[in-house]
């Protein structure tokens, strides 16, 4: 199985006509068994396509011509209009959103994912590349053009979770050279509030039979960190989890700002050393080179068959 | 983005924060007159963006306008931790009977703004946290209900203010919510909110943070403020290569070539994207490199871009080499980077094959970017070699070089 999406998983693009976006409907289409982009949307081009996909002037239209709801939405719209895009996506009865925009104010994250969370719908990112479940769907730019992504993703049992979009494949590329495949990768985003951090998918991997570890990319900035040591300590979870820290160099910067807006070390708890100090206390394993990681989830998971 | 104290003080006042009767000038001589209109004893105060002003002598109190000037023209030319002020503050020295803390930050774990107060202000709301942790009152408010007095009252109230303080400080702690929501910072404090001996309250110092992604949002208040679009008011004023890195990013639109930062090393890295920006600069200095720089490609840059970000790093005095490394790419295009770092060796009279210790950018377009590079002999890796491997062998090639 996989979390979030599967082979039956329908979405639409919004902002579908822009250059990135047109080349991102291309590869969600081409890849796996071919993702069911049923729509996308940008406002006054109603009746054009792309790719074949039908765009529409509004969501609304979108479901209206798909005749029962859509699950998704993958939205590419320019910041100044991401959160109006999503509250649309949201009150149209879409409950799974994908934000790929980046440079988006927080306050207007924040907005859009109380209200996500009031209408049982999570959002993904913003500043990500979106879900992958090897050979079946990918939602978003993750892995590139589909040709691409099959050399770096395969289906298997660990379940990925990244910060960094670029990471999450050059970390699922080094665990497939080693014969482990994943069940589902998740690119979380980079910004300092996002819509679903670790220990949010936590509870999905954990209901995934197929997931039998979890590998993360780590950087330094926020408590997202300290969030998920709590969680796996709390709840006793069955997954094994092998972890990488990036910008270990940053401890020493404080008050700059590397990589994503999300990384900036503000106080003691936020710094690369505090962070690795409280993933390990959680029993996470900390990778200390992304070449290592194959080899200690291997281990991880048979210790934990024991 | 962090504001100097008299643009804080300036954005509480705006927001309807009772504040003192303070100037804000450049000029010693002025700071007398400001001292003079407020009859009686003053505070100088240097205006850095760091902190510790205190500790380094950046805060003086006068009792006469010519004391007041003595103590500006010293603390206009004092140095804080590297920073001359921008100006100073002259502030009429309140007669307090009590300090107060009120603060508005994020919370990325629960995604909602909290409020926290407490009854004990004047130094650090960490260290009263730590002390006296029965003395400090959370509570997060709601990004889309519209915030109430209520909120603000609650907040208070844990703390075991009443009486008229608790309905005097309400507007006040529940407008510095509404600023904080509505200015888009990221912190907005009041340390030390004093209540006068009248009983009345009023903000003694501010602190106020930007979200950078916000700033076009209030352009009117930042030119109100005199606050430049150049002005990052990062940690540290950007260096003059660090700007250069700017401008070859605002080239054109095409992806990203730039987050410069400027580090003394002899191995000058075009590296990316974000992550792997990160994790390769870690990687070079932990086999035991040194950097001359970080930066960030991703985002598919144009040839231009790219060689632009590669002169402007080989060009760097004291850079030996340059790396060129990135994770797995999905978007930016192997060739076009590979074109790019080539063509700027090449208008530098520089050999491609010498200056580039290692080229490791597995990925879209990777046959045919290798494919370039082999006709210039550089050397390349596709994704079989880690990314700490890569930084390895530049680290290497360039220890080689200079012994």
């Amino acid at each position: 199985m996989s979390i979030l999406v599967n082979e039956e998983t329908t979405f639409i693009v919004q902002g579908i006509t822009g250059r990135e976006a047109v080349n991102l409907t291309r590869e969600c289409l081409d890849y796996g068994k071919g993702a069911k982009v049923v729509g996308g949307v940008t406002p006054g081009r109603l009746g054009r396509e792309v790719h074949g996909v039908p765009v529409f002037d509004t969501v609304a239209q979108a479901v209206a011509h798909h005749g029962k709801p859509i699950d998704g939405s993958v939205v590419t719209v320019p910041p100044a209009f991401t959160k109006d895009a999503v509250v649309e996506a949201i009150e149209n009865g879409i409950k799974l959103i994908v934000i790929v925009t980046e440079r988006i104010p927080r306050g207007d994250v924040a907005q859009m994912v109380e209200l996500a969370n009031l209408r049982g719908a999570r959002i993904i990112g913003p500043n990500c590349l979106g879900i992958i479940v090897p050979d079946v769907i990918k939602m978003g730019g993750i892995g590139g053009p589909a040709k691409d992504a099959a050399k770096s993703y395969t289906p298997g049992s660990v379940g990925v979770i990244s910060r960094s979009g670029g990471m999450t494949t050059e970390m699922s590329s080094t665990l497939t050279a080693a014969g482990l495949g994943q069940s589902t990768a998740v690119s979380i985003g980079g910004d300092a509030i996002i819509g679903s951090s670790y220990a949010e998918l936590m509870p999905l991997f954990e209901a995934d039979e197929q997931t039998e570890a979890i590998v993360i990319y780590t950087e330094p900035g926020g408590r997202m960190e300290a969030e998920l040591a709590k969680w796996v300590k709390d709840n006793n979870s069955r997954l094994p989890i092998v972890a990488f820290m990036a910008g270990r160099f940053m401890d020493e910067m404080p008050g700059m700002s590397f990589g994503h807006a999300g990384t900036i070390v503000e106080g003691k708890e936020d710094t690369a050393t505090e962070k690795i100090a409280r993933l390990a206390e959680a029993g996470i394993v900390v990778a200390e080179e992304i070449s290592e990681i194959p080899e200690l989830v291997k281990q991880a998971i048979a210790n934990r068959k024991g | 983005m962090r504001f100097y104290e008299y643009e804080a003080r300036e954005i509480v006042k705006r927001a309807g924060i009772p504040v003192t009767d303070y100037g804000f000038t450049r000029d010693a001589a002025e700071a007398k007159e400001i001292a003079a209109r407020i009859e009686g004893p003053t505070v100088i105060k240097s205006q850095v963006l760091s902190g510790g002003r205190m500790k380094a002598g950046g805060v003086q109190f006068a009792d006469t306008p010519e004391e007041a000037q003595a103590h500006a023209e010293n603390v206009l030319k004092l140095e804080i931790n590297g920073q001359m002020p921008r100006g100073i503050l002259v502030d009429p020295k309140a007669d307090i009977d009590q300090e107060f803390y009120v603060g508005v930050v994020w919370d990325g774990t629960a995604k909602k703004p909290v409020i926290i107060f407490s009854p004990v202000g004047g130094i650090d709301i960490e260290q009263v946290a730590e002390e006296q942790p029965d003395k400090v009152g959370r509570r997060h408010f709601s990004n889309i209900l519209p915030f109430g007095d209520y909120e603000a009252k609650e907040v208070i109230a844990s703390t075991g203010v009443t009486g008229s303080d608790l309905n005097k400080l309400v507007p006040i702690v529940t407008k510095l919510a509404k600023l904080f929501v509505e200015k888009d910072m990221t912190l907005a404090e009041i340390n030390p909110l004093g209540k006068l001996k009248d009983g009345s309250f009023v903000a003694l110092d501010a602190h106020m943070d930007m979200e950078n992604e916000a700033r076009g949002r209030h352009k009117k208040l930042l030119a109100d403020l005199g606050v430049g679009d150049e002005e990052t008011r990062e940690a540290r004023e950007p260096t003059p290569f660090e700007l250069a890195g700017e401008e070859v990013d605002s080239m054109d639109h095409r992806g990203v070539a730039g987050n410069v930062t400027e580090f003394d090393g002899n191995l000058g890295l075009v590296i990316g994207a974000g992550g792997g920006s990160l994790t390769l600069f870690d990687a070079v200095r932990a086999h035991g490199g040194k950097p001359a720089n970080y930066c960030e490609i991703g985002g598919n840059p144009s040839v231009k871009k790219s060689c632009g970000l590669a002169k402007l790093v080989l060009q760097k005095p004291g850079v030996d080499k340059i790396a060129v490394m990135m994770s797995i790419v999905s978007n930016t295009r192997v060739d076009i980077v590979a074109r790019g770092v080539i063509k700027a060796c090449l208008e530098l009279g520089m050999d491609p094959a010498e200056k580039i210790a290692i080229f490791r950018i597995p990925g879209a377009w990777e046959d045919e970017g290798f494919a370039i590079l082999d006709k210039y002999g550089v050397e390349y890796a596709d994704r079989s070699v880690s990314l700490h491997e890569a930084a390895n062998r530049a680290v290497q090639k360039i220890q080689g070089a200079a012994a």
